[in-house]
């Protein structure tokens, strides 16, 4: 008897922490790797790149439409013979900053407002739904074009815009799972043990409701950079700093002369989104396993 | 509830959001620093404070919030959109004009993609280690990763720089002479690369996510039932499952119609089509206020418009939402 109970002991494992198992199921994952390393490299050439490669983005170094390879320029130059390799490394942080501000913010605004409405029925319910449906009918890139053109192109109102026009999918996700929770008996036992609303919802709901947010973020980090990308690519941005988009969109008139300078930017936004979005579809097998056959 | 009265229902709620989106449009211009006195000033190379006062006195700036508000919404209710100052046009003229360019663009890149989305879909479902199946797990990263300026770039540089098998930009080719029949081709032939650009996004995530609904309707009773009262594949799958499967394809379809119309803002600028989103660009490269409010005003009716569009043919595809009413 004593025999079979140490037996069970060293066979069964004990049943280990849910993060834990999710760990390595992520790190089980080839492709979230791949992309979790891309991701590290982009970081690691935005932040030490422009140290490294101190050309100045907008000095005109070079003849323009200097092809990739020649004359020592890495990536080539562009329309005004500005080195394409330093205005890449340097625009990456802006991109990097601003997709990330903006996937923060609107991951606030959305989780506040699902939360809430997922939580309280009735008029709050009601209202905020209201705020939701209007904002998913205000066609997100126009709207933040008008806000940049008529509030001005600083690096802040252009978060700020992407921000305020991108969270409803979050609160969706966020209604949904607040209000499958808010079912479940351990929260009838907060509430029975005198707990209030808002402890409730910060402490008992939320923190069992953040998975599949925590892999929508991740996916809006991606959106947010392509949202950024759009607009400088359209020339709505500050002037002063460079980004991938506005390369794109300051040499798209040039792309018989030298196509280059449109594709290597945008390849480099491409990976980019590429390599969240790897990671977010691992973090979703890891954090989600019951939908992994999807 | 009857038919009409949900009917009443949705068009109410439509009519509340587009009044919603006019209050916005006009606490936006009321918020931003500046106003029409300024930009007609500006126009005019500057003014002294008696000719300000003069302008403002004659567009009735001073007049309080509310009352500037509900004329605007009153204006707007005649179809009167304003006055753009850069095309010395009024608006709803200048946004009807290219509304029809824009709506070509948008309609015909969404059922491309739901079409051919679902069609993949289904396709790889009933083979999920497949070809097909890689084929959409691929193109859906692409569709969600690459923005959708560079793909139509690359569509460009490609299709119609080194291959000229396309149009470089543009809708139509003014020096074509022929009847309607040859212009209506000469415009598909302009329209393939835009609407190839704009609906690569949603083609990805429709593919996707028809494929992992289909997957799962045919793991359902209903469908095991069918084939064992001995009904071919072919009647089970499209007949049966598809049925089902098809409804939250129609719902992201339906959510996503915001975006469709934001991607074509990029693609038009992309192509030069002639639509709102070029139109937009200029508007806004000319601060031209009352031009960006009216678009953004008529791209919110389309997306709510197509929101309509979208539950009818949820209804007709799915009986149960008709019953509930």
């Amino acid at each position: 008897m004593t025999d079979m109970a140490n037996h069970d002991a060293t066979t069964t494992p004990r049943p280990r922490h849910p993060a834990v198992e999710a760990f390595e199921m992520f790190t089980r994952n080839l492709s979230a790797i791949v992309g979790l390393v891309l991701l590290m490299l982009i970081i690691l050439g935005a932040f030490l790149g422009p140290m490294l490669y101190p050309t100045d983005p907008f000095e005109m170094v070079w003849a323009p439409f200097t092809p990739p390879g020649q004359e020592g320029f890495l990536l080539g130059t562009d329309y005004l013979g500005r080195d394409l390799l330093a205005a890449l490394l340097n625009g990456a942080r802006v991109t990097l900053l601003v997709g990330a501000s903006a996937a923060l913010l609107s991951v606030c605004i959305g989780v506040t407002v699902g939360a809430l409405s997922g939580y309280y029925s009735g008029f709050v319910e009601e209202a905020l739904m209201r705020v939701t449906e209007f904002f998913q009918v205000l066609p997100t890139l126009l709207f933040c074009m008008v806000i940049v053109a008529l509030f001005g192109t600083s690096l802040h109102m252009i978060v700020l815009a992407i921000g305020v026009v991108s969270w409803t999918g979050v609160a969706r996700i966020a209604r949904s799972e607040v209000m499958r929770i808010k079912q479940l008996e351990y929260v009838l036992a907060a509430r029975a043990s005198g707990a209030t609303h808002s402890q409730i919802i910060l402490f008992t709901i939320l923190p069992n409701a953040m998975p599949p947010i925590i892999v929508q973020a991740t996916l809006m980090v991606g959106s947010a950079i392509l949202f950024e990308a759009s607009l400088s690519f359209l020339g709505l941005t500050d002037p002063n700093v460079v980004s991938w988009g506005q390369v794109i969109g300051a040499n798209r008139q040039y792309i018989l002369d030298s196509s280059f300078a449109v594709t290597i930017p945008g390849l480099a936004i491409f990976v980019t989104v590429l390599a969240i979005s790897l990671i977010g579809d691992g973090l979703n097998d890891a954090l989600n396993p019951k939908l992994r056959r999807r | 509830m009857n038919h009409l009265g949900t009917f009443l229902i949705r068009m109410g709620n439509a009519a509340v959001l587009l009044g919603s989106v006019l209050v916005l449009n006009f606490l936006l211009i009321h918020m931003a620093p500046g106003d029409v006195a300024d930009t007609i000033a500006q126009s005019m190379g500057g003014a002294d404070a008696e000719v300000m006062a003069q302008i403002r006195a004659e567009y009735r700036l001073d007049d309080p919030f509310l009352v500037q508000l509900t004329r605007y919404i009153g204006n707007v209710l005649r179809f009167d959109l304003g006055h753009s100052y850069f095309y010395n046009e009024p608006v709803t003229d200048l946004i009807l004009r290219r509304l029809p360019a824009t709506l070509l663009l948008v309609v015909t890149a969404q059922v491309l993609a739901l079409l051919v989305g679902i069609i993949l879909g289904v396709y790889s479902s009933r083979n999920p280690r497949g070809i097909f199946s890689h084929l959409i797990t691929a193109l859906s990263l692409f569709g969600f990763s690459a923005p959708v300026f560079w793909t139509g770039l690359l569509l460009l540089i490609a299709l119609s720089l080194r291959l000229p098998l396309f149009p470089v930009a543009g809708m139509v080719d003014p020096t074509l002479d022929g009847g309607v029949w040859v212009r209506a081709l000469d415009i598909a032939h302009h329209m393939v690369l835009p609407v190839l650009a704009l609906s690569s996004i949603f083609l990805a995530l429709y593919s996707r996510l028809s494929r992992a609904s289909m997957m799962e309707v045919l793991e359902s009773d209903y469908i095991r039932t069918a084939e064992a009262k001995g009904l071919g594949n072919t009647k089970v799958v499209y007949k049966h499952a598809l049925k089902n499967a098809v409804s939250p394809v129609i719902t992201l379809a339906g959510l996503q119609f915001s975006a469709v119309v934001s991607g074509a803002v990029v693609v038009e600028t992309v192509f030069s089509w002639p639509g709102l989103g070029t139109l937009a660009f200029e508007a806004i490269l000319a601060r031209d206020t009352p031009t960006i409010l009216g678009i953004l005003f008529f791209s919110s009716l389309v997306v709510i418009v197509g929101n309509l569009l979208t539950d009818a043919a949820h209804r007709l595809v799915d009986p149960r939402l008709r019953r509930r009413g």
